[in-house]
């Protein structure tokens, strides 16, 4: 048993530190923390790892990934989170391309890793719809073969960011008249073909985070299916599973807690400040040692990861204590701020200083905003039963 | 780094201690001894010696494997399984930790070959009446006389007394009642002139000793570590122990939780398992994700115990609060679900939740070590 970093993997650390101090420009440091950003802000510093040979630690080399480590990757993410970099969105990078470069054919591999990799793709995700949430193999978007194409007619819905993407991967209905998880396809579709309506959907916070998409015979060649007609639900469980490591968001919600006790520092209870009242700094302390117990649940998953054991569904746990900290530190943080939760943060431009003091800025935005967390990729509900089914046995 | 596996040394000790606690550690005989007199077994206790379990963490020039904390959770974690009786933790943990790591070398010599070889129980005595979980609140007195002290005082709940050669108590030798400064350990023999017990049973079937000290007369080598300076040492001990019982509690939710899921696949209800219900099944859940964070903390406990005092006393309490929460989430769900059969004594189950509960008032329970979480200084965000 051992924790302790070799001098390798320190040397590693200051690299990858000092790389981020040149080449993350000052704007984009914490940016996408205050508001969700433009697709320029992503994409800028995407660019930057691209250009270093950075994006993609995760996949297999010879499609471009790193060759790092399990723990190279670790201290990777948690200089990405101390230096408040904007992170690489999961659609294209960790979602659809684990699922092309392990099912796809080889002229997908060549048409579409690339422009992941260089960013010149923006993907989104095309799973829920309005009658298929938590029951996703419920899903109607229906897709019927014509020659040497699929036809396609129907509605998704959550699509993050569809409004920047260049292309959407689908779980699609080829066959209504076999068990719902038997009947799905995996397609990938070209937002800019013809009968594709994207409409925004705004959220609590007031931005345009997720949108919904509808197809009105769209035309998808037939070569854009990955792997076998009606077995997608397969490719979209791996995907499931392959997406839980770093769900846990550890690092990222080390620096929100470092941040949290920054305003609870800042802000005074009768001449003290609020950190040092007792009742608020036992809040942050119990959030603090739950977060310690999940960075080492992670530590476990990627130990058992480094020997060759993949992700099972006991990550599950990852996802649900990942959100519910994240939840919580957003709702401390709200309560830090005080009165000053009040201002809408969209509504001061650009240009202009916000009211109330600087830390406070998007404090109940924020809030707002990570209700999601308990909802997306799952609900936390079905993780429960997914654990209840495949670990407990139950 | 990120290496959470065992040696092959530690492979071993897992298994053997894990073969002789199914063999000869069953709830039955745990039931019967905890209930007779004296409330231990000494042969156990000298098979755990011949097996290397009591010299697991005592240095190999004293009679031990020289081991440290992973042989500790390794030992710890199986015996929370099995509930067992005998005092390991003041023996070894509180009693080895501290003569190994202050004591004299006449002390070590002497003691630490009794205690690998199972000729020595040690209690700890420094809980008093008044005192709550302030290790440094006193009221028990070692005045200086000529080269040596007499002492005076009670203390409480002093587990493993009834049968203890020695006792490692904690008292005043300097300043104010709740002063820092002034904290002073020694070794003194259980039966010497002037030592007074109350021997009684706790909930989760140990024996502890209520124990008056009336001018009990020490000289200066039943002091261990320098006079006036003991209350870092105790600290350190006591986060020793807390990692230690932590690994027993840990052991103890796990049986909890598998026999919980047992049950609700073979209790029926409405004509089907009571484990299909979705409401229980996320409560299983629950406590599952509660176990595996425990577990979290125990390993993460375990590999900090070696780092300087803040950050060792933060690992001690984080894990102490974390596995306080769970033992009680866990032991309430789990009789819950049990239901009617939960709540008899006849079902091993309540005394895993005992045992559990009870840990929660030693060495601070959630409250105590949330503040003194919260009193440190936070470690930074990374690195």
């Amino acid at each position: 048993m051992d924790l302790t970093f070799s001098p390798e993997e320190e040397a590693f650390r200051a690299e990858v530190r000092s790389f981020i101090a040149d080449h993350l420009p000052a704007h984009l440091k914490g940016r996408i923390r205050r508001d969700l950003g433009r697709k320029e802000d992503y994409l800028a510093w995407h660019r930057e790892l691209y250009r270093k040979g950075w994006v993609a630690p995760s996949w297999p080399k010879e499609y471009g990934g790193t060759g790092w480590t399990v723990t190279e990757r670790y201290i990777f993410n948690e200089e990405c989170a101390r230096a408040e970099t904007p992170p690489i969105l999961p659609f294209g990078v960790s979602m659809v391309a684990p699922v092309i470069y392990t099912f796809g054919n080889e002229a997908q591999k060549k048409k579409f890793l690339p422009r992941i990799l260089s960013g010149d793709d923006w993907w989104c995700q095309g799973y829920s719809e309005p009658g298929a949430g938590s029951d996703l193999a419920n899903l109607k978007t229906r897709a019927v073969r014509d020659g040497d194409h699929y036809i396609v007619n129907g509605q998704k819905t959550w699509t993050t960011l569809a409004q920047f993407a260049d292309w959407i991967f689908c779980l699609v209905r080829t066959d209504p008249n076999v068990k719902p998880q038997e009947g799905i396809t995996f397609l990938l579709i070209d937002m800019k073909s013809p009968g594709i309506t994207v409409k925004p959907i705004i959220v609590l916070d007031g931005v345009r985070e997720v949108n919904e998409v509808f197809f009105d015979d769209v035309r998808v060649p037939a070569e854009n299916r990955v792997g076998e007609e009606n077995q997608g639900w397969t490719y979209a469980k791996f995907l499931l599973l392959h997406e839980r490591s770093g769900i846990a968001g550890v690092a990222r919600s080390k620096k929100a807690i470092e941040r949290l006790r920054e305003i609870a520092a800042a802000e005074q209870v009768d001449g003290t400040p609020l950190i040092e009242t007792d009742e608020f700094a036992r809040k942050v302390a119990e959030v603090e040692i739950d977060l310690t117990a999940l960075e080492f649940t992670e530590l476990r998953t990627l130990a058992a990861e480094a020997k060759g054991k993949p992700p099972g569904p006991e990550s599950s746990i990852l996802k649900i204590k990942g959100t519910e900290i994240q939840q919580r530190i957003t709702e401390l943080t709200l309560e830090a701020v005080g009165t000053y939760a009040y201002p809408d943060a969209h509504a001061f431009g650009d240009n202009e200083y916000p009211v109330g003091p600087e830390n406070a800025v998007g404090a109940a935005g924020v809030y707002f905003n990570m209700r999601k967390a308990s909802i997306y990729g799952g609900s936390n509900e079905i993780q429960r039963n997914i654990i209840a089914k495949a670990v407990l046995g139950l | 780094m990120m290496d959470f596996s065992y040696s092959e040394e530690q492979e071993l000790l897992r298994n053997s201690v894990a073969r002789f606690l199914a063999d000869n550690y069953s709830f039955e005989i745990f039931r019967k001894v905890s209930r007779g007199e004296p409330g231990w077994r000494r042969e156990v206790w000298k098979q755990f010696a011949e097996l290397g379990l009591l010299g697991a963490s005592i240095p190999e020039q004293h009679g031990g494997l020289g081991g440290g904390p992973v042989e500790t959770m390794i030992v710890m974690e199986a015996f929370g399984r099995a509930l067992v009786l005998e005092p390991y933790v003041p023996t070894v943990v509180i009693a080895g930790h501290l003569i190994g790591r202050v004591g004299s070398e006449a002390q070590k010599s002497e003691w630490l070959p009794r205690i690998a070889s199972g000729d020595a129980v040690i209690a700890f005595a420094f809980a008093e009446p008044q005192g709550r979980y302030n290790l440094a609140d006193l009221g028990t007195v070692a005045s200086k006389r000529g080269g040596g002290y007499v002492l005076n005082g009670q203390k409480a709940v002093v587990i493993g007394a009834p049968f203890a050669d020695a006792l490692v108590v904690t008292a005043r030798t300097s300043g104010e009642r709740r002063d820092a400064k002034g904290v002073s350990v020694f070794l003194v023999d259980g039966r010497a002139k002037g030592i007074s017990r109350r021997d009684y049973p706790t909930m989760d079937g140990l024996r502890a000793s209520e124990i008056t000290f009336e001018n009990v007369e020490l000289t200066s080598e039943n002091l261990i570590g320098a006079a006036d300076e003991g209350l870092p040492l105790i600290e350190e001990a006591t986060d020793q122990a807390i990692a230690a019982h932590c690994a027993e509690a840990l052991g103890a939710m796990r049986v909890m939780q598998e026999s919980t899921i047992e049950y609700a696949k073979t209790r029926k209800q409405f004509g089907v398992p009571i484990g299909k219900f979705q409401v229980l099944q996320h409560r299983m859940v629950d406590m599952f994700m509660a176990v595996e964070q425990s577990a979290s903390m125990v390993l993460m406990v375990t590999l900090k115990l070696g780092e300087r005092a803040d950050a060792r006393k933060k690992a001690a309490s984080a894990a102490k609060v974390q596995i306080g929460k769970a033992g009680r989430f866990v032991g309430q769900s789990a009789v819950q679900i049990h239901g009617g059969i939960g709540v008899t004594d006849e079902l091993a189950l309540g005394h895993y939740f005992k045992r559990v509960t009870m840990l929660d008032a030693l060495y601070g329970n959630v409250d105590h070590h949330l503040a003194r979480y919260a009193s440190l200084q936070p470690t930074s965000g990374n690195q």
